[in-house]
């Protein structure tokens, strides 16, 4: 069998137990991106050199004594919005086209410790703002299920990557869905932690209070393994939360929902929401009752105000997070400017494009004089009363399910031109981010046109564990993972 | 709620970016669209409630101050677009 049709797990076993090497390894996954990049354009930056070197360096090392660590030896692909020392990390930007970070975030530096090989980085929405990856300046993704469509964003790179077979397994990042839902457009697992699981450190701000990395993987035995070598209190981000992590591999050996009460929340299945979405995530809850689970009708009564709150405090908090991009210190500088308020205006001109620029004038807006209390103090108000929902709803069930998206991928340049259309479509993802609770994505069915369809399990704060245990009993009753995309 | 062209004007210069004439009008449609869908809120009473700045209600997080190791100043001005001696160069501000 191909090294790179195997789940990360089944390729760790095979590293471990010595049978496959990390040269092979490497060699194996830049064959596969050799072929299918040209269509897919999951990276922006690969690294098939320096992985080669890395992985002769790992398979001299382990020569004599063979003592591995969890992810030693295995080969993934980084959203280019974390940082990598001496890896070019360019948030899909031309801010940031030839920014090479001095430093590694702490989940690559826990991922490097353990000896990781980074095959690449890849493509998102320009500092993770879309939901496409139509918004990186070095040009769109593919949806490997069908070429013609969007992989979904902002983390579509590393979703297109993990669906295409270029890489075991990959990181992402989850604003607003930015995991989950390019995760649901590509047919693979996405998992967002609960915000403070995982270190941000590293990580460019977009917005602060709802930003959060997690694994992007081929099914959820892979996200659990991945989740545990990368979450952790980490003293760099003063907004990581110092709570135990439980093993999450343990949680997958119940291979059922007994004993969990499973709610479904009414205003998920409205008005907008695809038949054919609709039909695959209620047979997939009939599966989840057919597990154990005890399904509830439940109401998240705030839903529809998600959009309003998330899209004035994220683009608040990029505002302020974007304002470091000066042309001063690091990053895009414009050339022949007259004096140093020239400089920064025509810098942050040349170096945005039009999707951050209109955030950030969102954002400034909402927090300008006059405006703040209207616009930005409201959100934050509403924002709680959304918490609130949930805090009802998880004294009455263990876990949400859901739809992650109201339709499967969209044609390039469907969406492009309407903003607020865009944003709509994050509806079933926002609230989960404004709320900080932990969710995972994965694939439920597929539409007649062959796109998949993700479900989306949204868990109590720090209760990871549970999800997965959901999540994978439901992927082992089911056969969607088995079935991979044909790249044409 | 519509917002003017004088408006958005000003927000750029506030938010240091220099727009040019097509841009404006783009913007003016784009966030009078969006900012009305914002209003929505506005059916939502909130007397009383308290604002999330952030989930996990930290206050303040403090660590000993003690020295550890740092970028050197080679790396710090490593991306660095224009340099002098060991200092970051930008234009003159006071003549």
């Amino acid at each position: 069998m191909s090294l790179h049709k195997l789940t990360l797990c089944e390729l760790q076993r095979k590293f471990t137990a010595g049978e496959v090497t990390a040269k092979e390894i490497v060699r194996a996954y830049f064959l596969r991106i050799g072929q299918v990049e040209p269509k897919v354009k999951a990276y922006v930056t690969t690294r098939k050199e320096q992985a080669m070197v890395d992985a002769a360096a790992l398979d001299d090392s382990l020569k004599g004594w063979r003592k591995t660590q969890p992810m030693m030896g295995m080969p993934l692909a980084i959203k280019d919005n974390l940082c990598t020392e001496g890896v070019t990390t360019t948030c899909s930007s031309q801010m940031l086209k030839n920014f090479v970070p001095p430093y590694d975030a702490t989940v690559i530096a826990k991922l490097r410790a353990q000896g990781y090989l980074l095959l690449g980085k890849t493509n998102l929405d320009e500092f993770a703002m879309g939901s496409s990856t139509e918004n990186s300046a070095f040009g769109p993704s593919r949806n490997p299920w069908n070429l013609h469509c969007v992989p979904g964003g902002s983390s579509g790179g590393s979703a297109a990557a993990v669906a295409a077979d270029e890489c075991a397994a990959a990181l992402g990042s989850d604003t607003g869905g930015s995991i989950r839902q390019p995760a649901a457009f590509c047919g693979v697992v996405g998992l967002k932690p609960t915000y403070g699981r995982v270190s941000r450190y590293g990580l460019i701000a977009f917005a602060s209070s709802l930003d959060q990395i997690g694994p992007i993987t081929k099914d959820v035995a892979d996200a659990a393994f991945l989740l545990g070598v990368i979450a952790g209190h980490d003293p760099m981000d003063s907004t990581s939360a110092d709570v135990l992590v439980p093993d999450y591999m343990k949680a997958l050996k119940k291979k059922d929902l007994k004993k969990l009460k499973v709610g479904i929340p009414a205003e998920f299945f409205a008005e907008g929401l695809d038949p054919e979405v609709e039909q695959a995530v209620r047979a997939a809850i009939e599966e989840l009752k057919s597990l154990g689970g005890e399904i509830k009708e439940i109401q998240l009564p705030r839903t529809d105000a998600a959009v309003a709150v998330y899209y004035v405090i994220a683009t608040a908090e990029a505002s302020s997070n974007l304002a470091r991009f000066d042309g001063v210190k690091f990053g895009l500088r414009s050339k022949d400017t007259k004096d140093l308020l020239d400089l920064y205006t025509k810098t942050r001109q040349e170096g945005f494009g039009p999707e951050v620029k209109r955030r950030i004038m969102l954002g400034t807006y909402a927090l300008s004089s006059g405006y703040y209390e209207a616009y930005y103090g409201k959100a934050q108000v509403v924002r709680t009363l959304i918490r609130q929902d949930f805090d009802a709803a998880f004294k009455e069930v263990d876990l949400i399910v859901t739809p992650v998206t109201p339709t499967p991928a969209f044609k390039l340049g469907e969406k492009s031109e309407d903003p607020l259309q865009m944003y709509l479509s994050d509806i079933f993802t926002i609230s989960v981010n404004l709320a900080g609770l932990p969710a995972i994505a994965l694939p439920c069915g597929f539409s007649k046109a062959g796109l998949p369809i993700g479900l989306q399990l949204i868990g109590r704060a720090f209760q990871e564990d549970t999800l997965l245990r959901a999540a994978h009993a439901y992927e082992q009753a089911t056969q969607w993972r088995t079935k991979k995309p044909a790249i044409r | 709620m519509e917002i003017t062209k004088q408006e958005v004007e000003k927000v750029a210069k506030l938010a240091r970016l220099q727009v040019t004439e097509s841009e404006v009008a783009v913007f003016t449609k784009q966030l009078s669209q969006i900012l009305t869908h914002v209003e929505t809120l506005k059916k939502y009473n909130t007397d009383g409630v308290q604002p999330t700045a952030t989930v996990l209600g930290q206050v303040n997080v403090f660590r000993d101050d003690v020295v550890r190791p740092s970028l050197s100043v080679e790396q710090a001005l490593a991306n660095a677009p224009e340099r002098e001696a060991d200092g970051f160069c930008v234009p003159k501000i006071i003549d």
